[in-house]
């Protein structure tokens, strides 16, 4: 892999961090280099420390490392936090003319290189560049054709006029001949560009972008990091395709309207995180019942409660499987990748209306906020299927009719899909309901067909097992003894993990699995390994929970869920009957 | 839609279990009438129904109809008109539904005067969990979780739907069967958030709020020379704690629907085999 080059700003919240590293990011991704980039960030809006890092390298990169190359340091704190990812050589761009940066310590083996950011954009035409003032620096210093920053302040600024943009270049400019003139020290650094054309875009982006592209027209949600920027994008964007963006008073009002869209026949999403999730719990049971359609996206953070809203987490797990009173099939998707986030979007809106059930889209805040470079290609809109499920209309409805001449909506089937009809379909009229329901949607507590509808409901799994592909994605050495299995964003960082493993002469085979329910089958692949490794963001090892649980075959089940309790002499002739299987068995 | 409808084909095949003389029958009745009135059939209507004995009504209608989770009835309402701009939305609900459990879906329904008709089913009473004070039973009925009266006012839903910025404000009583009729009929072609409480006695738990007592009691604003248009009027109506009224109480002219503030007028049910053309565009947004 060719050498990486790492790169930040920090500052305080409100210094316009965010802005400056998008900026950097866009200008080396237009400059055909690869960008991987990540957030320090907290929870308020002014003040804190605050950093945007970047990654970039001609190869692929997939991942964050310990280690800066350059940081623009805004605060003295930007320093401190840093201190173990800089290095001997490390080059620390500050404004020595800031009342807060005049005392700062640029440690021995690091190369201070102070410039006056707020001079020299007062002089381009306003203080407000100072951070544009030291990008200039840093593609100084870094030997990055500052053409490339130019395009980048383009892109951020032509809607705000020339005058702007020029001024900016201007700035740009300034802080580029400043460090030129001033420090004749040679950095080692030479960030070549490349004729390769990439996108650049975040997970919450590429989720947005998944949900137009499948036919997604309307979303509800309520604000909360990190699924917030999901609602940014889709508004403004989503009602070209003829779509519409509310933000509810709540989660519960949310997911309940995005219900209500899903059952006028709409593709429906709302995308929340753990708080919100609790919220929409409430209204799951009632999804899964009604047979609805429907994509839930969960953008996971550190929990419980508030727990620490701006941190990355893959604790969410075990809500999404088990969330809710009573039981029901739900799918829980996990891309593992920003591209995949696309994708698996897609296929989640697909799957919600096959199996007209909700489906968990889940990704988590470290995949939400980095931006990554992709081809193009990666997001071909000709490769995107609409599948929208057994759907009926006005000509094949009068197969779907009970004796009475009722709709069936829940019909049993041997594959446990039923038909579906849109309001609008003569004939079609149909009660759905979160209470125990007949074929035909109302209001049963009959025994047998309490049983026959949870077996339908339930049978929709076993044909997604059958139909779908949930394959994981595999790298590392086939061979190895040693497997590790991992779900979510984990995946770019493992997969750096296994050369460095490499290189120690450690073998790994890896299984990134993007399919948590229905899942894979691994039984023959850990059966297979001597050790087995399941790696994920959390401290209980959920995953890992299910992964043994899936391999272990210890105990014979009996269940009853007809609405009656059970009964001794009924008990003793189930055990009898299960002891009798075992024994055949 | 065909001009034959007649009110019965909203009716299902199920058979009220409401105790007898139930108001929610006289409810229903006018609500089926005012749809069949409206030129609107079944296939073309979504009742969405909240939890409790009001709750059931969307069992014993025929309609496309979802009877959901307790107070969220108005979101999924909300949901089905912005997808299905062409389909005949009804909530309907109990006032422990819209004014306890739901009283903040009720507030920001109002606000966003989504063309939909919204029924409360107000008996004053917890019925189907064996008689509980409501938020909209008075100060000292007496009940078994408040043996001397829940000594707290009862919510004002009018003022609550006032000060929200409501465009339609009603009042009906269930047994004033062609009056309750007709006000849910304006409510319906009203262009925005139709909103009826409806006086719906509970003959088993509320001896207080009984049909004798609306009979003697009930004002009719069409009476009165109440002009709904008047918005100080429709004020001085709702805060009359004296006297229990019935009619239009507020209707704004003027009023402009949410889905023409926010141009969404497409039936999004239609979408294309793949990504829609043009996607690519947003693609590019990203060089």
């Amino acid at each position: 892999m060719a050498a990486d080059f790492n790169w930040a700003v920090g500052g305080e919240a409100g210094d316009g961090i965010d802005s400056t590293g998008k900026i950097f990011a866009q200008a080396l991704s237009r400059a055909g280099r690869h960008v991987f980039t990540s957030k320090d960030f907290a929870s308020r809006i002014r003040g804190g420390y605050t950093a945007y890092k970047v990654r970039t390298s001609v190869d692929k990169v997939q991942s964050v490392v310990d280690r800066l190359d350059v940081l623009i340091a805004l605060t003295p704190r930007t320093i401190e936090e840093n201190l173990e990812e800089l290095h001997e050589g490390s080059v620390i761009i500050y404004d020595g003319e800031r009342t807060t940066m005049q005392d700062v310590e640029i440690p021995d083996e690091m190369i201070g290189i102070d410039v006056p950011l707020k001079r020299l954009a007062e002089e381009a035409g306003g203080a407000i560049m100072r951070n544009v003032v030291a990008l200039g620096a840093a593609c100084e210093v870094a030997e990055f054709p500052i053409e490339n920053l130019d395009s980048a302040l383009e892109k951020r600024f032509k809607d705000k006029g020339q005058k702007l943009v020029d001024n900016n270049k201007e700035a740009a400019r300034a802080g580029q001949s400043y460090v030129a003139d001033e420090y004749d020290h040679e950095f080692d650094y030479d960030l070549e560009t490349t004729e390769e054309d990439y996108v650049l875009l975040n997970g919450d982006e590429a989720i947005g972008m998944g949900a137009i592209a499948a036919g997604c027209r309307f979303y509800a949600g309520y604000p909360i990091t990190p699924a917030t920027d999901v609602m940014t994008y889709l508004t403004g964007r989503i009602e070209r395709y003829g779509g519409h963006v509310v933000q509810a008073e709540d989660e519960l009002s949310a997911i309940n309207m995005a219900l209500g869209a899903a059952r006028g026949g709409a593709r429906a999403m709302t995308a929340t995180s753990g708080p919100g999730i609790d919220l929409m719990t409430e209204t799951f049971g009632l999804i899964a019942t009604s047979e609805t359609p429907l994509v839930i996206c969960n953008v996971m953070r550190s929990g419980p409660s508030t727990g620490m809203p701006t941190k990355q987490e893959q604790g969410d797990l075990n809500q999404m499987l088990y969330g809710g009173h009573g039981e029901v099939p739900r799918f829980v998707l996990a891309p593992t990748t920003i591209d995949e986030c696309f994708w698996k979007t897609v296929e989640a809106f697909n799957l919600a209306e096959k199996y007209q059930l909700p489906v968990y889209l889940t990704a988590d805040l470290s995949m939400a906020v980095t931006e990554q470079t992709f081809s193009p290609d990666t997001f071909d809109m000709d490769a995107v299927e609409v599948d929208r499920g057994f759907v009926v209309d006005e000509a094949d409805i009068d197969d779907h009719m009970s004796d009475s001449g009722g709709f069936q909506p829940h019909e049993i089937t041997d594959d446990g899909i039923s038909p579906r009809a849109f309001p609008g379909t003569a004939d079609g009229a149909h009660m759905s309901t979160g209470l125990e329901h007949d074929e035909q949607g109302r209001r049963t507590e009959d025994t047998e067909m309490r049983v026959e509808q949870v077996d339908k409901r339930n049978r929709k799994v076993e044909t997604a097992r059958e139909r779908e592909d949930l394959s994981p994605r595999e790298f590392g050495d086939a061979d190895a003894d040693t497997l590790v299995v991992t779900w979510g964003s984990n995946e770019g960082a493992l997969a750096e993990a296994v050369e460095f493993l490499a290189e120690d002469g450690i073998d790994v085979r890896v299984l990134s699995v993007p399919y948590i329910f229905p899942r894979p089958d691994l039984t023959e692949d850990i059966e297979a390994a001597e050790n087995v490794i399941v790696v994920e963001c959390n401290e209980q090892g959920q995953f890992a929970d299910l992964v043994e649980h899936d391999v272990l075959e210890r105990v014979d089940r009996v269940n009853k869920y007809n609405g009656v309790r059970f009964k001794a002499d009924e008990l003793a002739d189930d055990i009898k009957a299960s002891l009798a299987e075992g024994v055949e068995a | 839609m065909s001009s034959d409808i007649r009110f019965t084909d909203f009716k299902s095949d199920k058979q009220p279990t409401w105790c007898p003389g139930c108001g929610d029958f006289g409810t229903m009745n006018g609500m089926m009438k005012a749809l069949a009135e409206t030129g609107n059939d079944p296939d073309n209507t979504f009742v969405v129904a909240g939890i409790g004995c009001s709750g059931k009504i969307g069992t014993y209608m025929h309609s496309y109809a979802l009877h959901g989770v307790h107070g969220r009835a108005l979101p999924v309402g909300t949901g089905v008109k912005m997808a299905r701009p062409d389909i005949e939305v009804m909530v309907a609900g109990g006032d422990g539904d819209g004014y306890s459990i739901g009283a903040g879906h009720f507030v920001h329904a109002v606000r966003r005067n989504v063309d939909m008709t919204y029924v409360v089913m107000d008996n004053r009473i917890y019925g189907l969990t064996k008689g509980q004070a409501s938020p909209t039973s008075r100060e000292d009925f007496e009940t078994s979780t408040s043996p001397e009266g829940p000594k707290q006012p009862p919510v004002n839903p009018h003022a609550l739907a006032l000060a929200s910025g409501a465009t339609f404000i009603a009042q009906s009583f269930s047994s004033d069967a062609l009056r309750h009729q007709e006000i849910i009929q304006k409510a319906v072609e009203h262009d925005g958030f139709g909103f009826v409480n409806v006086y719906s006695p509970c003959v088993t738990f509320n001896d207080v709020d009984t049909y004798d007592y609306f009979r003697d009691s009930l004002v009719d604003l069409k009476e009165t020379g109440h002009d709904p248009s008047d918005k100080e009027a429709a004020k001085d109506v709702i805060f009359d704690s004296e006297t229990e009224h019935q009619g239009v109480i507020y209707q704004d002219d003027e009023s402009v629907p949410y889905h023409e503030r926010h141009g969404v007028d497409e039936d999004m049910s239609v979408i294309p085999d793949g990504a829609p053309e043009s996607a690519t565009d947003l693609v590019r947004e990203f060089y």
